[in-house]
């Protein structure tokens, strides 16, 4: 802690250098602990409010017969000034002798905390409010977390009302010791501390003959103090494409540099695919001078030497500085939908430009903001903040939040509304970087979009698990013909048909299943390689086989559970082998001797029950083709490249 | 970069993602000061080429001078205009007489939702700006619309890390705020260092000009002796009269504008 630097001196009539951007600051806190009339001191006390505005609230406070409000400054609904709440972020400017500042109130009711996390994201600092006399209240504590979540370090308290409290010293510094106590545990050092009576000015502006005990600065000084964000140029290059462009004979990859550098003739490594190319040109309009090279915080428009296939997602880093790419994304994640967060739940997840259907897999913790206690749980509620693990079917091009914040921070989408954001917590140990550093010894000449665009569908695994009897054979192979007949390329590995051949020499151990399914996955990958769909038909019981045979290609592995009930299977019973199995003919027989471990998070479940052969061939049928076939505009940019 | 490059380029970022991410907008152009900025950006944005309308709600009560700028300029940078009107309203001799606010909503709101149900347009940009006034403050860059244009600004999506809301029911649509971020003297500057072209009206006659251009019957001009950009520039630094308060549709009652911004105005 140190409050000992001085006060400086504001003056709004001094002139502040054109150039500087201005510093954004948001202004938070529990409700009516005063944080927009902080607010509409400061732009009063800093000449900000334009001429006849103050006289005009005061006529509106008139007219309610109300006490002057300085909160009305900020509260421009009429909504919030009937309620005296401020219902959703406002963002207003000022400036101080040391520099211009954009200032942004947020709400503090609990059910505005959607608004509060909006205002407070795009902030470099904040003012935490805590009124003098109510002391440290529940959204102090979640407000003050949730800033350290969004990654802001640099935090100022005002302790508000100091006129309730006669100017105490001793209330501020109980008040001060509790708020410090908190922060200092989620890891936040609080700039200053500032005693402060927001309606009569005090230690807003000049320090106030009211606290001859505070030595530390006002809190426009505190803001001055603070130190500005630092460009990201020196991180490593991350741009995310943002879309790609034809309006003439140029093909120009558009998008924002999000850190680091680029400069025409360096190599590129697009993540997820690995492609290479290097800059020709980065285009400009209305500049006479071409731009050679460009850095973090730029929107810019670059040409290729090559036409390799890129796409809105990708994210373009430099070799050797690529990003993270994983399947599976563990972070901290801040709930905001009406309905909670659950295990096994679908989402939207949108990090820079790239858009991820993800899985919940797990919730490995719940966090209490309020004693910071951590619960076990499979539901977040709304407004709370969890560790939660997601998975996507197609690879995430990532960094940690503390490597890289833009590409390490994430939001939520539910049907049409963002319920939530995260910060992606760490990188698993020995996950892969971007697989270009990683290429195959021996690169085939044809790759995986050429076949693609050939066959006018993308090879894949479809893996159909399920007990003996459950559908599997039946369904796949009336799948296997129907897309044939449509022009694919497809087969079928079935379990009986490879225990023939490749497997021939395994039993029926778990060890022996296990490397069963080893090489049936290994397989089905190569065929998928070649472009083709293979369906696959085995029981596969164990929940940990089938999940080593997804992380062979995750992309391009789909789990299909077909869910027949173990009743069910021994009445059709197709090759009579439950009544063996019960007979005792046949040991370790799944659903009799041994377990059937069915999938947790599959891609289609298949309810065989009550349904004819044809309906679950169809809703099969309809998963391949949205999942595998190209879409018109994929084909025609493959084609047009 | 300094300021006015990074807000350039978050603007360009905000057209870019419109562009990309809404099947069908249109960029709305007042003839103003904000709205001939949000087209410059347009084109640097897009390398020269305006990829969607550029739509234009006339109320018939223009200052002419901004009707003969529209058509000049629309020709000079081949920009697809389309203009719009309240048909009906203009023709029962909706004006200023009826009530200000009475006015504003059918010639300004009815005349825009008339054009974008004609159109099916899924997104609106437009080039308010946060600095203008209270409820625009509270504006998000990406705002939802229901199926009657209207502003719920109590239950406004979250918006952050540049994530804005891309998602909508069928039958709404989105305005896209790409100037929320600038002053009005980030306006100039901007204009000032780009030289892009400005209606006369901005500049000072006899003692006088426009720091806000709408209809006639309802935009004051201010006393001021700024006859160029530079001098603009430089009459702002140190004004402090706020930039509408030559807008009388404004003051009709204290929450005019709010009702006016929630009922679908820009």
């Amino acid at each position: 802690m140190s409050n000992t630097a001085t006060a400086l001196k504001v003056s709004p009539e001094a002139s502040v250098s054109q150039s500087a951007s201005p510093m954004k600051i948001v202004v938070v806190g529990h409700v009516d602990h005063g944080k927009s009339t902080l607010v509409g001191r400061i732009l009063n006390e800093t000449g900000a409010l334009p001429e006849g505005k103050v006289e005009y609230l005061r006529e509106v406070c008139d007219k309610r017969g109300m006490p002057f409000e300085w909160a009305f400054v900020m509260d421009a609904l009429q909504a919030e000034r009937d309620q005296g709440i401020t219902i959703d972020t406002a963002q207003i400017r000022f400036k101080t002798a040391h520099r211009p500042y954009v200032i942004i109130d947020a709400p503090g009711h609990k059910e505005f905390l959607k608004n509060m996390v909006s205002g407070a994201a795009s902030a470099e600092a904040a003012v935490l409010v805590i009124d003098a006399h109510e002391g440290v209240q529940e959204q102090s504590r979640r407000h003050g977390y949730l800033l350290h979540l969004l990654g802001l370090r640099q935090i100022a308290v005002a302790v508000n009302k100091m006129d309730l409290v006669d100017f105490s010293e001793t209330r501020f510094n109980e008040v001060k010791a509790e708020i410090v106590a908190y922060l200092n545990s989620i890891g936040v050092e609080p700039t200053y501390v500032i005693p402060v009576a927001a309606r009569s000015g005090a230690n807003i502006a000049e320090t106030a003959a009211e606290t001859p005990w505070y030595t530390g600065p006002s809190v426009l000084g505190a803001l001055d103090l603070f130190e500005p964000a630092k460009p990201l140029t020196d991180l490593p290059l991350r741009l995310p494409v943002q879309d790609v462009y034809k309006f003439d004979e140029r093909r120009i990859i558009a998008g924002r540099i999000e850190s680091g550098r680029l400069k025409v003739g360096d190599t590129l490594v697009f993540s997820p695919s690995g492609k290479m190319a290097k800059i020709a040109t980065i285009e400009t309009w209305g500049n006479t001078v071409a731009a050679v090279s460009a850095g973090a915080g730029q929107s810019v428009g670059i040409t290729l030497d090559e036409q390799i296939f890129v796409e809105r997602g990708n994210v373009a880093s430099l070799e050797h500085h690529t990003p993270y790419q994983s399947h599976d994304l563990k972070a901290r994640v801040f709930w905001l939908g009406r309905g909670p967060l659950k295990v096994g739940s679908r989402y939207k997840l949108k990090l820079a430009t790239a858009e991820h259907v993800v899985d919940v897999v797990t919730i490995e913790r719940v966090i209490d903001v309020e004693d910071l206690a951590n619960h076990q749980g499979t539901e977040v509620a709304r407004n709370a903040v969890a560790e939660v693990v997601f998975r996507a079917k197609s690879p995430i091009a990532h960094d940690s939040f503390i490597d890289n914040p833009r590409l390490g921070r994430f939001v939520l989408v539910e049907g049409y509304d963002i319920v939530g954001g995260g910060v992606i917590a760490e990188t698993p140990a020995g996950e892969a970087r971007s697989r270009s550093t990683h290429v195959t010894e021996v690169p085939h000449k044809v790759d995986a979009e050429t076949r693609a665009i050939a066959n006018g569908h993308r090879g894949g695994v479809v893996w159909l698990t399920g007990l003996s009897g459950a559908g599997k054979s039946t369904i796949a192979m009336e799948v296997e013909r129907q897309l044939f007949l449509k022009g694919w390329q497809v087969t079928v590995l079935d379990g009986d048909n490879v225990r023939t051949g490749l497997c021939g020499d395994l039993g029926f151990s778990d060890a022996d299943r296990a490397e069963n399914i080893r090489r049936v996955g290994e397989t089905a990958n190569l065929f998928a390689e070649a472009g083709m769909v293979v369906v696959t038909s085995f029981i596969s019981p164990f929940r940990a086989d089938r999940e080593k045979v997804r992380a062979i290609n995750p992309d391009t592995f789909h789990e299909v559970y077909v869910a027949t009930g173990l009743d069910e299977c021994e009445r059709r019973d197709p090759k009579g082998l439950y009544k063996k199995a019960r007979a005792g003919e046949i040991s370790y027989f799944t659903g009799i001797g041994s377990a059937y471990e069915a999938p947790a998070l599959p891609e289609l479940t298949l309810t065989t029950e009550g349904k004819s052969v044809d309906e679950s061939v169809a809703d099969l049928l309809r998963y391949i083709e949205n999942a595998f076939s190209l879409s018109a505009r994929e084909q025609a940019n493959g084609w047009g490249l | 970069m300094n300021d006015l490059d990074a807000l350039e380029s978050q603007s360009i970022y905000i057209l870019r993602e419109a562009f990309n991410r809404l099947d069908k907008i249109a960029m709305l152009w007042s003839i103003g000061k904000d709205s001939n900025v949000m087209l410059w950006l347009a084109r640097k944005a897009f390398f020269g080429h305006v990829p969607f309308p550029v739509l234009h709600v006339d109320t018939h009560n223009k200052i002419p001078e901004m009707i003969e700028f529209r058509d000049r300029v629309a020709k000079e940078w081949n920009l697809p205009l389309i203009v719009g009107e309240n048909t009906q309203a203009l023709a029962a001799g909706m004006g200023p007489h009826k009530g200000r606010v009475e006015c504003c909503t059918a010639l300004k709101t009815e005349g825009l939702k008339a054009l974008l149900a004609k159109h099916g347009f899924t997104g609106v940009i437009a080039g308010i700006r946060r600095d203008e006034e209270g409820t625009r403050a509270k504006e998000r860059v990406f705002s939802p619309r229901n199926q009657s244009a209207e502003w719920d600004f109590k239950d406004q999506p979250p918006e952050f890390w540049d994530q804005f809301k891309t998602d909508f029911a069928p039958g709404t649509h989105l305005r896209i705020h790409p100037l929320l971020a600038w002053s009005e003297l980030d306006v100039w500057r901007y204009i000032e260092r780009e030289n892009i072209p400005m209606v006369d009206l901005y500049f000072a006659k006899d003692g006088r000009r426009y720091r806000s251009l709408g209809c006639a019957p309802c935009t004051g001009s201010v006393a001021s002796t700024a006859t160029t950009v530079a001098e603009i520039i430089e009459e702002l630094e140190t004004t402090k009269i706020s930039e509408r308060s030559g807008r009388a549709q404004d003051k009709e009652s204290e929450d005019a504008f709010e009702r006016l911004r929630a009922g679908g105005y820009m």
